[in-house]
């Protein structure tokens, strides 16, 4: 019994120091430069913050995927950047217009929009995602149709302005009505769901760095997305990467658009803010 | 003393056809001392074969996917989550193994280890999920003979 107990407090030291080691977590030393733009991967966490640390998942991924992201001429991400621009000055709906019409050349009129995202709307009472905003352009600008949430149209758009935004850091506003959301999204991002009964925090805040079976675990930044993904052969939402998380512990996912979702977005902007925009990025 | 479960016909029908005669401790009634649960789920004893292909399967007890095993060394993937097992049989007893699958967090406060053997309490279980626990009484029982495998001494 007595060799037990030692024995048990010396698999607890290793636990200890296993938990320690989330400080020196294992994600690379890698800068990420695009086209010339250094985009900040890895910004000092402010005093209070949950983090040691802020850090992109770029670095957690491998020297190939890295290389992928950090050449647009091999980002498979690019041909919807592509398609997005098409789509931008495409005249569409009974107002006769297209996104060109109103906001001109996406490249200047669109610069560093997407770091500010999540964004309170007066007239709508809520927080806006970039899917909510060019959804209401469409509807009420352009008297056209909204575009699904996952829709490649979608998807090409939010692709094509959050490019726009490439490097710059992502910071949202927090005060006014913003602050019970991001609030909301705080409450939903340390509560446990599904049969697996886990929080975000399980995995993204208290064993990042480390492997999960093949998975190798980061901090669950948003600054890229959509993202294209290996697993997806594509571009996806935050909210598409949300809603497989929420499946993999086992949990009824929210719904696209969902106030949990946009409430989480929001929360999570304000936990990465500072990392560059990284749109799109490309991961496993 | 829990009661057994009461089983329904076509369960019976089944237990029967494949061999099996066990009667079943239900999640919600397992007794516990403390962190740790003395008695067996299951009349049948656990299997550490069986145990084994248990811990090692995704869709299982995916054990493997936050606890690296030398004893499976071969298997790829070793995850880092959790403490490695070997010779986890020096360190718990049967009992307090068994507590630790069905519910860790009796043993440790806060873990991020699921509970193994609960079907109930869960916030947003997905559909096909919900009210069952993720592995059944018997699996647990072999996991736990298993893991009584695993000594360095």
């Amino acid at each position: 019994m007595t060799a037990r107990i030692i024995k048990r407090a010396a698999a607890l030291g290793v636990i200890a120091a296993m938990g320690a080691g989330a400080a020196l977590a294992d994600y690379d030393d890698d800068e990420l430069v695009i086209d010339g733009v250094k985009i900040a991967t890895k910004v000092p966490a402010p005093p209070g913050h949950p983090l040691p640390e802020i850090v992109s998942g770029w670095r957690f991924r491998s020297d190939e995927t890295q290389a992928l992201e950090a050449d647009d001429f091999e980002n498979p991400a690019m041909v919807a950047v592509d398609y997005g621009q098409s789509l931008w000055d495409a005249v569409d709906g009974e107002a006769g217009k297209s996104c060109a019409s109103c906001h001109g050349d996406v490249e200047e009129s669109m610069k560093g929009v997407r770091a500010g995202y999540p964004k309170w709307n007066e007239k709508a009472g809520r927080p806006f995602t970039l899917e909510n905003q060019i959804n209401a352009c469409r509807t009420e600008n352009m008297k056209a149709e909204p575009w699904k949430w996952e829709s490649r149209e979608m998807l090409a758009m939010t692709a094509l302005v959050g490019k726009q935004a490439r490097g710059y850091p992502m910071k949202i506003r927090k005060d006014g009505p913003m602050a019970e959301w991001i609030e909301k999204g705080k409450e939903l991002y340390y509560t446990r769901f599904g049969q697996l009964d886990m929080a975000c925090s399980n995995c993204h805040e208290d064993n990042y760095g480390k492997m999960i079976r093949a998975d190798h675990l980061s901090q669950g930044q948003i600054n890229g997305f959509p993202t294209y993904r290996f697993k997806w052969q594509g571009l996806g939402s935050l909210h598409r990467r949300f809603s497989g998380c929420m499946k993999n512990i086992r949990a009824e996912p929210f719904k696209r658009g969902s106030d949990e979702f946009v409430a989480l977005e929001a929360y999570l902007a304000v936990r990465g803010e500072g990392l560059g925009i990284e749109t799109p990025a490309v991961r496993n | 003393m829990a009661a057994p479960r009461i089983l329904t016909a076509a369960a019976l029908t089944a237990a029967l056809a494949g061999g099996a005669w066990a009667a079943e401790t239900a999640p919600a009634e397992v007794r516990f001392d403390g962190s740790a649960v003395p008695q067996r789920l299951t009349d049948a004893p656990g299997d550490p074969a069986r145990g084994r292909a248990v811990f090692i399967d995704r869709k299982l007890g995916n054990c493997l996917a936050c606890h690296a095993n030398s004893d499976m060394a071969d298997e790829p993937f070793h995850g880092e989550i959790g403490p490695p097992l070997d010779g986890v049989a020096d360190r718990w007893s049967e009992a307090e193994l068994r507590g630790i699958l069905v519910n860790s967090k009796k043993a440790f406060e806060g873990t991020i280890m699921p509970a193994f053997y609960k079907d109930s309490g869960f916030n947003r279980p997905l559909r096909k999920f919900a009210g069952k626990p993720i592995l059944t009484a018997q699996q647990v029982e072999d996991v736990v003979a298993y893991l009584l495998t695993l000594k360095e001494e």
